[in-house]
């Protein structure tokens, strides 16, 4: 992975310095709280409902197991035991106090990490495919360009007080498991008529109030003019996007309001007239960078592994656990896991300091020392030999990380909402925990098959409610939890913003809601059909009928 | 107000007209945007320096015709919140060759300094109640940089390029 040089760590040093110093006059009222706002959410501190919230970023959610010990450290130093993943890749704080963030700043950049941008009107942390570098369906290991776009926008000085945040997404696989048609900014490597590779340019997806899919603004761009288009996009935002209401500030707004051709106009202009500026980091930057994710020297293995085979047929439930969390790597004998961050009942993406330093023990065993985080809130072993994947799932068992639910319909993405978000509406925790109990059985997930349910705790759709194949949105009533679901929506290649059903549910009834759905699906499906596709084929009819045709 | 200029303290030469404030004289005065647009010929007859202040929703091109009729471009942020002013500087420094004083005005904190040098400005006017002296110092936050800008620094990805770079 990339490490820092004598730059990196100097750049991060001083950003620690600049941000003691704003704490400083914070404390001793040099500064007031609105100015302070600004300044602590560029270094990821929020406000939240009973404390600081300190977000930390992942970059492309790529982690060593000595930086995960390090998360463990200030897990239990500075907060309550535990850390909580989130959708873009990143962990999250919940209980830090003012006074110790400096520290805890300090203490991740000694680990080559940091904080900055992680929330505020700026660029925020780029994130990638989980399965980068180990994809069987991607055409090149997209990091470098991630990394190389990362410092580009780390304190970008003219782009670090754009109208709204600003979130890119990068793939280089066929499957998007990066959800870049609901970023600002998708990119996606791929090889093109000609058979050179380059980037397709998605801009102004974006879920919230107004969920908007990306649209492709450049079918294919150089690898070489990546920084340059970039910069054009944010010039022409940054520039004219709104700023007279934050709920229509973001780039999808202004995509939307201008209409893509008006807005690839703009962005061609600017950059042509941009040509000519030193923009491409030069092919011995890029040189550097790629050798940082050069492909580890992985042993001579067999395809098959006898060992793993036995245990498959004599281990029902490692044969279960197999089948769902672990998937084909493309270098023989080798694979990717999934490690579970939804055991049934729990809050999803949740993972305490213990099991921190056990993954990261774990990691250097098994996976080469490294692991991902996932936008589903999971974290991955990207580099396990089958002949340890028996002895491996025993590891997790024990850590209760081995929960066979990778996109099953207990595999839920849940925003923090009321249980610790000053933002919401309703809790999505407490909902979360109630449907995976009640679908806690395994039987049952595997009959469903592949299925995303994603709850928010309020209309900005943290938890991606949009586009899950069944979302659910907490609104308020009367002072009264209530819960709208929406049906058919994606977030990888076949993206769609879901379709509300009808009206909401109170807390008693969302989850029997649920499984009303569920069932209307078992009993239209033709086989091999997912929730998805089925909602897709049939349309709402059938799950209206069920769900209100009583009343 | 305090003004700092070219990396230090400075006295403000330039008297900031508003637009009922009648022309008189040939000292450096600055106008507004609006001024500029519905009254240059009666500018023409001022022979001293031309200043000229855009809100954040005056663009650079705007006056990209007349850019070399201003000894000073003043850059307005009404707020913490709005970066526009950045993109215009770096246009005005970048694109239009602009070669004169580029001020920072209205709402203008110390944290904000350093990114709006990079961008190309090379004076800024703080609110009374903002302490000069701190603010210099913000100028020197960091001491390198990843993207290139309207300043001379360069870039990362330059530096490790060239023999002896970090
Ligand atoms: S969706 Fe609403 S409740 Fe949930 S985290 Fe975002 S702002 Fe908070």
């Amino acid at each position: 992975m990339y490490q820092y040089d004598q730059i990196d760590h100097t750049l991060t040093r001083e950003r620690v310095a600049e941000y003691r110093d704003q704490v400083a006059r914070r404390l001793t009222g040099q500064l007031t709280e609105d100015q302070f706002r600004p300044l602590r959410l560029r270094n990821g501190l929020y406000m939240q409902l009973h404390a600081y919230m300190l977000r930390v970023a992942i970059p492309y959610g790529l982690l060593s197991s000595n930086q995960l010990r390090k998360l463990a450290f200030i897990a239990r130093t500075f907060d309550k035991g535990y850390g909580h993943f989130t959708t873009r890749q990143n962990i999250q704080y919940n209980w830090p106090r003012l006074e110790d963030t400096p520290d805890i700043l300090q203490h991740l950049a000694d680990v080559e990490m940091n904080a900055i941008q992680t929330s505020g009107n700026c660029n925020r942390n780029v994130t990638a495919d989980p399965y980068a570098g180990v994809a069987k369906d991607e055409v090149e290991d997209p990091r470098p360009y991630a990394e190389i776009v990362r410092q580009f926008l780390t304190l970008h000085p003219e782009f670090s007080w754009l109208p709204r945040k600003f979130k890119i997404a990068l793939t280089a696989a066929d499957h998007d498991r990066a959800a870049i048609n609901v970023h600002d900014i998708g990119l996606r490597l791929y090889r093109n008529g000609a058979g050179e590779v380059g980037f397709r340019v998605l801009v102004g997806g974006g879920l919230g109030r107004t969920p908007f899919i990306g649209k492709v603004v450049r079918e294919f761009l150089p690898k070489d003019d990546l920084l340059r288009y970039i910069q054009s996009i944010l010039r022409v935002y940054n520039m004219e996007g709104r700023r007279d209401n934050m709920f229509k500030a973001r780039i999808k707004i202004l995509v939307h309001e201008h209409g893509i051709e008006r807005f690839r106009n703009d962005v061609e202009a600017e950059f042509a007239a941009s040509e000519g500026e030193p923009l491409y980091v030069g092919k011995q930057e890029e040189a550097r960078v790629r050798a940082f994710f050069a492909p580890p020297g992985y042993e001579k293995l067999p395809g098959d592994e006898p060992m793993l085979t036995a245990k498959l047929a004599s281990d029902a439930a490692f044969r279960g656990w197999y089948e769902r969390n672990v998937v084909a790597h493309k270098q023989p004998g080798y694979t990717i896991v999934t490690l579970s961050l939804k055991p049934i009942g729990a809050p999803p993406g949740d993972c305490t300091a213990d099991q921190m330093d056990t993954i990261a023990d774990l990691a250097d065993r098994y996976s080469l020392g490294q692991l991902r985080t996932t936008h589903r809130q999971n974290l991955v072993f990207a580099d396990v030999r089958k002949m340890d994947l028996f002895e491996l799932y025993q590891a997790f068992t024990k850590l209760e990380v081995a929960t066979p639910n990778y996109n099953r319909i207990t595999d839920i993405i849940s925003c923090p909402g009321m249980d610790f978000c000053s933002l919401a509406t309703a809790r999505s925790i407490p909902v979360a925990q109630r449907i995976a109990e009640r679908f806690a059985d395994l039987k049952r997930q595997n009959d469903i098959g592949d299925m995303h349910i994603n709850i928010s705790g309020c209309i900005n759709a943290c938890g991606h409610h949009h586009v899950a194949h069944l979302g659910i949105l907490g609104v308020e009533k009367n002072g009264e939890e209530f819960y709208q679901v929406t049906l058919g929506g994606s977030s990888a290649e076949d993206a769609d913003i879901g379709k509300i059903i009808g009206p909401s549910f109170s807390s008693e009834e969302i989850v029997d809601a649920v499984e009303s759905l569920v069932e209307v699906y078992i009993a239209q499906r033709h086989s091999g059909e997912r929730f998805l596709d089925t909602y897709r084929r049939v349309g709402q009819a059938p799950f209206k009928d069920r769900l209100y045709g009583a009343h | 107000m305090a003004l700092i200029k070219d990396g230090s303290l400075a006295e403000d030469s330039w008297r900031t007209l508003s637009d009922e404030d009648a022309v008189i004289g040939n000292g450096p005065i600055i106008i507004s945007f609006e001024r500029w647009r519905d009254g240059r010929d009666a500018l023409k007859r001022h022979n001293g320096p031309l200043g000229i202040r855009m809100k954040s929703d005056q663009p650079p091109a705007l006056i990209a015709d007349d850019i070399d009729r201003f000894h000073l471009i003043a850059l307005e942020f009404p707020t913490l919140a709005d970066g526009r002013a950045f993109s215009y500087a770096r246009l005005l420094r970048e694109r239009h060759g602009f070669k004169g004083e580029l001020r920072a005005v209205g709402d203008v904190y110390k944290d904000q300094l350093y990114f709006m040098q990079r961008c190309g400005f090379s004076s800024f006017e703080l609110p009374a109640g903002r302490d000069p002296n701190d603010a210099l110092g913000a100028l020197k936050s960091f001491s390198v940089v990843y993207s290139p800008a309207a300043d001379d620094a360069t870039p990362a990805y330059q530096q490790r390029g060239k023999p002896g770079g970090k």
